[in-house]
């Protein structure tokens, strides 16, 4: 029934839309960030610098927010934005942050990637008891690192909520790189359901937001490019194993609005410049759940940093960036637009933004790309080269063997893809631990574990899943070189691994088959020694995997050049090791950066004594 | 009955609750610290596999097939039931009502043990009895969903049933599920129907569409025929043999 205003002749209906419209735009400015309208200089007045001192005050509260065009009375914020505000501090100087709680439950703030004193780490229940409803805790550290990082809530699953936001640290000697302007770019995801309701239903139905899995025409089409044994072996392999090779992200587009810098894609973030500028963004994966694959199409990038510490400059197309990633590039804009393209791994959904010469502008969007699959790398099968559906070619005969159980004999031939340009690989020695045998328990991990890789491979040279189809360059970590290589030369005394192991079907996470809970003792690292960290990806994912406290040294082959990282993407089938020098004592937190995974106890305390 | 069931309930309860209140081993923190994650929680879900119309002729019957669970990853309470009422006469059984602990033995599989009952219902004389029963439930290769039990009814008889789902997934809403079941016996037991040898083979497919991923109504056909003494003690009965149905129904979980 419409009902007409007696004065203007428009139904009420329409009248509230139109106020609701209205208040949304004006909500819609004031609930950005600085940093998000392009305002880096971030001149707000809860910053104060006093003696040799940042200090902010943030006070952490549920807003209502508008997301897209919906309202939403879930988000957490900070200082009443989502992503949070931007922190930037000065290398050299102390920081000081007082976070006040208004919640009606703990929270705290994580500051991920820095480097300080345990206590200040703020995971509740490791390094200090969380901050309660009401309470003013007050951080304070010496800043010791310049860069790109940021922080986050880390109580519950309250990160998902948009309790995420930038920091920047300015470096004290100026960095021998040359920009006319910077930008930030915070990569998010964001459901309007309860995350405790996502969680439940990852948890009592296998692949529940998974809206891609393989059908009966799938394997129809293999019999056509494959022929019909082969189609036939390839399924009964995965069917064997109970795998999905279409198991790539586990809450998909189909629940999540992918948010850059708080804006859905509809909104449009946009980063204005001028002819002839150079550019750096400052990318920041502040998801829950999603990898994206960031691209600026017909502008090439040039990465400058990772994880907040300066690599050598390396130019490319298109970079996979992993939960709690950061990645600098430099850019220079020829067009009036550009857009930033950032996809989900999966293909599900992506958000874009642009990069334009005035407000309002817009370039041309992509399309995504086609959906895939893994291929048998994902199971830690041998080099198969790359993953994905064509890799499955001539790879088929193996399939007869038993999956978990032969370790041998699957040298396959490592087929290299156009798009690497990584530097001439005989110059770089080869990373330590290639052709190991490897280690997992008499049981394999047990019912933690629905599988292990019986043949991990170093994949640092590989962009990873999903890049099957593209023919321009893809950022690899065997790209990363750090600028000048790191103070500690000693080689490792001691070599700690770990095995990344899941189970899809009852959704449990775990390092080693068993869940934080099951285990009886954090990792002990001993304060001052060397060691090398060994990570092993028994699983059909992908784990980007967090060190608070330490830089992990990844070893890619690179000798002394090796990056620094906070976070370390680890591929299905893959093993990765790091160099640690284990000089910060106390307890820290170690887990997958997916949240979800965290929660379900993919998460060590690495206990330095 | 019901004695017998609180007892498992009670039991299953207690081994989840000591799993949950043992965590937080892996950190040196101070006591009153809540935990940096809480990866034991307890859920549970209620699904109701088969709820469903079929009609054989001119038989008409409703049929239900359930399950819940409560628990943590690896120790769960399980509560199956299933049975049929015939919709002309009121008549109908409860062909099992199981009340189980489950626990996580492998990953694909669960050993669940624990007391089952089944029961007649409807106009004239019921009965009903009681078994204690242990079986697997899990995911076998190539994704078979399997569910299978061996009981021993308080009146020592033994049988065995076995349980199997597939799914072919048409498109990613439109799902073909290919269900056998077959129960074999180890002794006679005529006041329940019950001959030795395989009793009977039960197949259905099912085409159903799933609105969410909670919901699916579907539609399918379901064929059973009863074998050996079983066959013979039904046709003495003056019962069917065999019979194949259209069916309706919906899936649906929560």
């Amino acid at each position: 029934m419409n009902e007409q205003h007696p004065d203007t002749g428009l139904s009420r209906r329409r009248l509230i839309q139109g106020a609701a419209a209205m208040g949304l735009i004006a909500g819609f400015d004031s609930l950005m960030p600085a940093f998000a309208r392009g305002n880096l200089d971030n001149s707000n007045v809860y910053h104060t610098v006093r003696d040799g001192a940042d200090i902010y005050d943030l006070t952490i509260a549920r807003t209502p927010l508008t997301i897209g065009s919906k309202l939403s009375k879930q988000p957490i914020t900070i200082n009443g934005t989502l992503p949070a505000p931007l922190i930037r501090l000065k290398q050299g100087r102390e920081a000081i942050m007082r976070v006040t709680n208004t919640l009606s439950e703990a929270t705290s703030i994580h500051w991920h990637g820095l480097i300080l004193p345990f206590r200040m780490d703020g995971v509740p229940g490791v390094s200090f008891p969380g901050i309660m409803p009401g309470e003013t805790f007050e951080y304070r550290f010496p800043v010791e690192q310049h860069g790109t990082y940021w922080y986050h809530s880390h109580s519950g699953f309250q990160e998902q909520l948009g309790h995420y936001g930038p920091i920047i640290i300015d470096p004290a000697e100026p960095e021998p790189v040359s920009y006319d302007r910077e930008y930030i770019v915070v990569l998010s995801d964001w459901t309007f359901d309860s995350p405790a309701d996502v969680f439940r239903n990852l948890k009592v139905f296998e692949g529940y937001y998974n809206y891609n899995q393989r059908t009966v025409g799938d394997f129809f089409k293999d019999v056509e490019t494959m022929g019909w044994d082969a189609a036939w072996s390839k399924a009964g392999m995965w069917g064997r194993m109970r795998m999905s090779p279409r198991d790539i992200l586990d809450v998909t587009g189909s629940e999540y609005t992918y948010l850059m810098n708080g804006s859905p894609s509809a909104s449009n973030w946009t980063g204005l410049f001028r002819p002839g500028e150079k550019i750096r963004l400052r990318f920041i994966n502040a998801s829950a759940m999603t990898f994206f694959d960031v691209r600026i199409p017909g502008l090439p990038m040039t990465v400058i940093s990772a994880d907040g510490q300066p690599v050598q400059p390396v130019e490319t197309d298109e970079f996979r960036i992993g939960v709690a990633e950061t990645y600098d590039v430099i850019v220079e804009p020829t067009d009036m637009a550009h857009t930033v393209f950032a996809q989900a791994q999966d293909r599900s959904g992506f958000v874009r933004g642009t990069l334009a010469t005035r407000k309002g502008l817009e370039a041309q969007v992509p399309p995504m790309y086609p959906r895939t699959e893994r291929g048998m790398a994902a199971m830690g099968m041998g080099a198969m080269g790359k993953s994905g559906g064509q890799a499955m070619h001539g790879g088929m005969d193996m399939a007869h063997g038993d999956m978990a159980g032969d370790s041998g004999g699957m040298n396959m031939d490592h087929g290299r893809m156009n798009m690497d340009t990584s530097p001439d690989k005989s110059s770089l020695s080869p990373v330590p631990t290639a052709g190991r045998p490897v280690s997992h328990g008499p049981d394999n991990h047990g019912p933690g574990a629905a599988m292990v890789a019986s043949s991990p491979q170093s994949r640092l040279d590989e962009p990873g899943v999903g890049f099957e189809t593209v023919d321009h360059r893809v950022l690899t970590y065997s790209q990363l070189r750090s600028i000048d290589g790191w103070p500690d030369k000693r080689p490792a005394e001691r070599e700690v691994e770990l095995h990344l192991t899941g189970n899809m079907e009852r959704y449990m996470w775990s390092f080693d088959g068993r869940k934080f809970s099951e285990v009886d003792g954090p990792v002990k690292f001993y304060h001052g020694e060397r060691l090398r960290l060994i990570l092993v990806n028994d699983s059909m994912m992908d784990h980007p995997i967090h060190l608070h406290g330490m830089w992990m040294e990844l070893e890619t082959g690179a000798g002394e050049h090796r990056p620094r990282k906070h976070t370390i993407s680890v591929k299905p089938g893959e093993r990765v090791s790091a160099l640690i020098t284990a000089d910060a004592p106390g307890d820290w937190a170690f887990h997958c950066h997916l949240l979800y995974h965290m929660d379900a106890g993919m998460f060590r305390v690495v206990s330095v004594v | 009955m019901i004695n017998r069931i609180k007892l498992v309930v009670g039991a299953s309860v207690f081994t989840i609750a000591s799993g949950a209140g043992a965590a937080g081993t892996g950190v040196q923190a101070e006591p009153d610290w809540t935990l940096p994650v809480h990866d034991n929680e307890i859920f549970g879900q209620l699904l109701f596999d088969r709820m469903e119309y079929q009609r054989d002729g001119n038989n008409e019957i409703a049929l239900w097939d359930a399950q819940a669970w409560v628990g943590t990853d690896r120790k769960r309470l399980w509560i199956e039931t299933e049975g049929e009422t015939n919709l002309a006469t009121e008549g109908g059984d409860v062909e099992n009502f199981d009340a189980q602990y489950s626990y996580r033995l492998a990953p694909f599989w669960d050993i669940q043990t624990g007391l089952g009952a089944q029961a007649t219902f409807g106009p004239g004389q019921n009965k009903e009895r009681y078994s204690a029963l242990i079986g697997l439930q899990g995911l076998a290769p190539y994704w078979f969903e399997v569910d299978t039990n061996l009981r021993v009814t308080e009146d020592g008889d033994l049988s065995y049933d076995f349980e199997a789902e597939y799914d072919w997934l048409l498109t990613q809403r439109l799902i073909l599920q290919g269900r056998g079941e077959t129960l074999v016996a180890f002794s006679d037991v005529e006041e329940w129907g019950v001959g030795s040898g395989i009793n009977n083979i039960g197949l259905g497919l099912r085409l159903r569409y799933q609105l969410s991923r909670e919901f699916a109504p579907y539609v399918g056909v379901s064929y059973t025929r009863y074998l050996g003494n079983t066959k013979d003690l039904r046709e003495r009965e003056g019962e069917d043999v065999e019979s194949s149905s259209f069916v309706a129904g919906i899936r649906w979980w929560y």
